[in-house]
């Protein structure tokens, strides 16, 4: 079965994207190995570096870096970070983040929408990292956005699906792909994530916490595509919305 | 115990000797420390008083076993949960909380280790503080770097490998003026992605003009939140106005630096309301500011063996732990510095736990890191150390020995933007 994640119109096969910055850099081959993930994000200003072990020398070839805006407290920074990681080498791609808090990293949603629409005028494959919130997910389509990543709880807290309801109705409403981004700290929040219809899961706490880093890779590997499977099967009457009488409620109609 | 610091020097004149003694022996004749000197700025806050209000309110000796329980068991935790976990009922569950205290940091920073290192570029100090080394009245070697040996000295840091600096100076306004320091940061940014500053708090715009030159993080230590037993250690000199030090970081930020570092020296005072004082500093600071970096120290008196009798403030190495872990349970997205005052051991141990950033290549002295790193005799051209360095770690060891704990050191996560 062909099934794709389009980005930009860039395709991919795997639904998981990977995070890089809290693990130890000879551990990134194995996670990307063992996810089968084809993007992977980083910090920017990880990358700045002269450092003998630059983050970059560790990804291996052919995965698409997701260099992230981390750091920026509005949309000028942001789009001065975006601006540095294409002159680093680090391709078109951008996952925007704007924190103007540092205590929980929430993401300030009408900055992003900013540093989006300059962003996609400029030609880059812009993935706003977001709070799931409908309205401000219409603005990020309308500013040129190329998927939207709603957070599924704070970053790092590994609490799960606590927005579960406001992705649902981005999955419901929005026309690109949703990437289910932060708070996911176990396998199955992200199988349930792609069984809602999430078209792809970040995660990267969860795995740098892990006991055996590349097995939990593996793991989530295998949630995302059953969680995936699930969705495109259809799910049955068990998981859906509602309950279904035995007796059909329509049976009295007679024509 | 206030009398276990004084010391004089033969090199003092007479009429120097007897300044000295009245300062340390008649509180009459020293300056009110509450009070602003001409040019220090007052800004409007409130902080200072939640913060006090809080420390005053506080009786470690209330807490039980059961408050302990019950602050590990919430999953966030309040400030009266960290009271219970700063005091002595909490000693039994240190191991319970440096479990807590791991789960916390690995959250947040992962399994990162920052790496940083002092420069001293000058230890000219107007102030009588009784338990420095740098304080006027005692008889050292003075030194100011020049900016070309500053620059000499930085060009052998950074080619250690080293991306992130924090440039020191003793508290001397007329010896280490605010342009000097400027200058100096222009500098620093040509060799390195991050410059810090400890220096002698200053004025909003003064701190404007220096993260114009490059500085980005401003490091006060409060030294003790006990004003009263500060009057009693800071008997000269502008460092003796205990609130104008206070605001030190909320000038910083109105100033535009982009993040800001705080400490009490633990031992001074009761460490475990100083301990308090200095979370409930960033604490309220950060809801004031919510998009600033904070970031908390431990340094510590270190203790003399059976000294219980001299200074009933002693913290050990347990009880260091126990403050660090409450730290980090209390505010699990700070940053947290240990010095190299600290053993390699402790260090080794607590970035496992707690400590998020960690200093290596230190030297406390003045116009000597060619010396430390290559070997290469200087002569004379160097100034006296500050205090004596315990983890004496170069930057390749630190960065091995910090590998092989299973972390991953870091140089620079920093872009200046």
């Amino acid at each position: 079965m062909d099934d794709k994640l389009i980005i930009g119109g860039h395709e991919f096969n795997s639904r998981f994207i990977l995070g890089s910055g809290k693990y130890s850099l000879n551990l990134i081959e194995a996670a990307v190995r063992d996810a089968g993930a084809e993007i992977i994000t980083l910090a920017v200003r990880r990358a700045n570096t002269k450092e003998k072990e630059n983050i970059l020398d560790f990804i291996p070839e052919g995965v698409t870096l997701l260099p992230n805006t981390s750091g920026a407290r509005n949309a000028e920074e942001a789009v001065r970070i975006a601006r540095l990681a294409r002159e680093l080498g680090c391709g078109n791609f951008v996952k925007v983040e704007i924190m103007r808090d540092a205590k929980y990293l929430l993401p300030d949603n009408a900055e992003t929408i900013r540093a989006t629409e300059i962003l996609a005028g400029e030609g880059f494959v812009v993935m706003p990292y977001m709070y799931p919130d409908l309205n401000a997910a219409r603005d990020l389509v309308n500013a040129g956005a190329a998927t939207i990543m709603p957070l599924a709880a704070p970053i790092g807290s590994n609490k799960g699906l606590a927005t579960k309801e406001f992705i649902q109705i981005l999955i419901d409403e929005i026309d690109l792909p949703i990437i289910v981004d932060a708070g996911i700290g176990k396998p199955s929040q992200a199988c349930e994530a792609m069984e809602m219809g999430a078209a792809a899961i970040m995660a990267n706490t969860a795995l740098a916490t892990a006991g055996n880093l590349p097995l939990m890779a593996a793991a989530f590997r295998q949630a995302v595509e059953a969680g995936r499977k699930a969705y495109l099967s259809g799910l049955g009457r068990v998981l859906a919305r509602g309950s279904s009488a035995s007796d059909p409620l329509t049976g009295f109609l007679r024509d | 115990m206030d009398n276990q610091y004084f010391v004089d020097s033969g090199n003092l004149s007479a009429e120097a000797l007897e300044r000295k003694h009245r300062l340390e022996n008649d509180p009459s004749c020293r300056k009110n420390h509450m009070e602003y000197l001409p040019g220090m700025e007052e800004i409007k806050s409130d902080i200072r008083e939640k913060v006090i209000s809080q420390m005053n309110e506080y009786s470690p000796e209330k807490y039980t076993a059961k408050d302990v329980r019950t602050a590990l068991e919430h999953d966030t935790c309040s400030i009266e949960d960290f009271k219970a976990l700063l005091s002595p009922a909490a000693a039994p569950f240190l191991e319970q909380m440096a479990e807590r205290a791991r789960l916390e940091t690995g959250k947040h920073f992962g399994n990162t280790v920052y790496v940083f290192t002092p420069l001293y570029i000058a230890n000219y100090c107007e102030n009588y503080c009784v338990y420095c080394g740098f304080n006027c009245y005692n008889h050292i070697k003075r030194m100011k770097l020049s900016m070309e040996q500053i620059e000499h000295e930085m060009k052998i840091i950074a080619d250690s490998g080293m991306e992130e600096i924090l440039i020191l100076t003793g508290e001397s306004r007329s010896q280490s003026d605010v342009k000097y320091i400027g200058e100096a940061c222009k500098l620093a940014r040509k060799y390195f992605r991050m410059v810090g500053l400890e220096i002698y708090p200053v004025n909003t715009d003064e701190y404007r003009y220096l993260h114009e030159c490059g500085a980005d993080y401003v490091t006060v230590f409060q030294e003790t939140y006990d004003a009263e037993k500060y009057e009693t250690l800071h008997l000269l000199g502008h460092k003796r106005v205990w609130p104008y030090r206070f605001d030190a970081q909320e000038r910083a930020l109105l100033g535009g630096m982009r993040g800001v570092a705080f400490s009490a020296l633990l031992g001074l005072s009761d460490f475990r309301k100083d301990a308090l004082a200095s979370a409930l500093h960033v604490y309220y600071l950060q809801r004031k500011y919510p998009y600033a970096e904070m970031s908390l120290s431990c340094p510590r008196l270190r203790p003399i063996l059976n000294n219980d009798s001299i200074n009933p403030h002693d913290v050990g190495e347990k009880q260091l732990c126990q403050i660090i872990c409450a730290y980090r349970i209390f505010l699990p997205y700070v940053g947290i510095t240990v010095s190299s005052r600290e053993s390699a051991e402790f260090r080794n141990g607590i970035v496992k736990i707690a400590a998020t950033k960690v200093s290596a290549g230190v030297s406390t002295g003045i116009g000597d890191h060619e010396s430390k790193y290559s070997g290469k005799e200087s002569g004379d051209a160097e100034g006296d150390e500050q205090f004596e360095i315990c983890d004496s770690r170069s930057l390749d060891r630190m960065y091995k020995d910090i590998s092989e704990e299973g972390l991953q050191p870091v140089l620079n996560d920093y872009l200046y933007v």
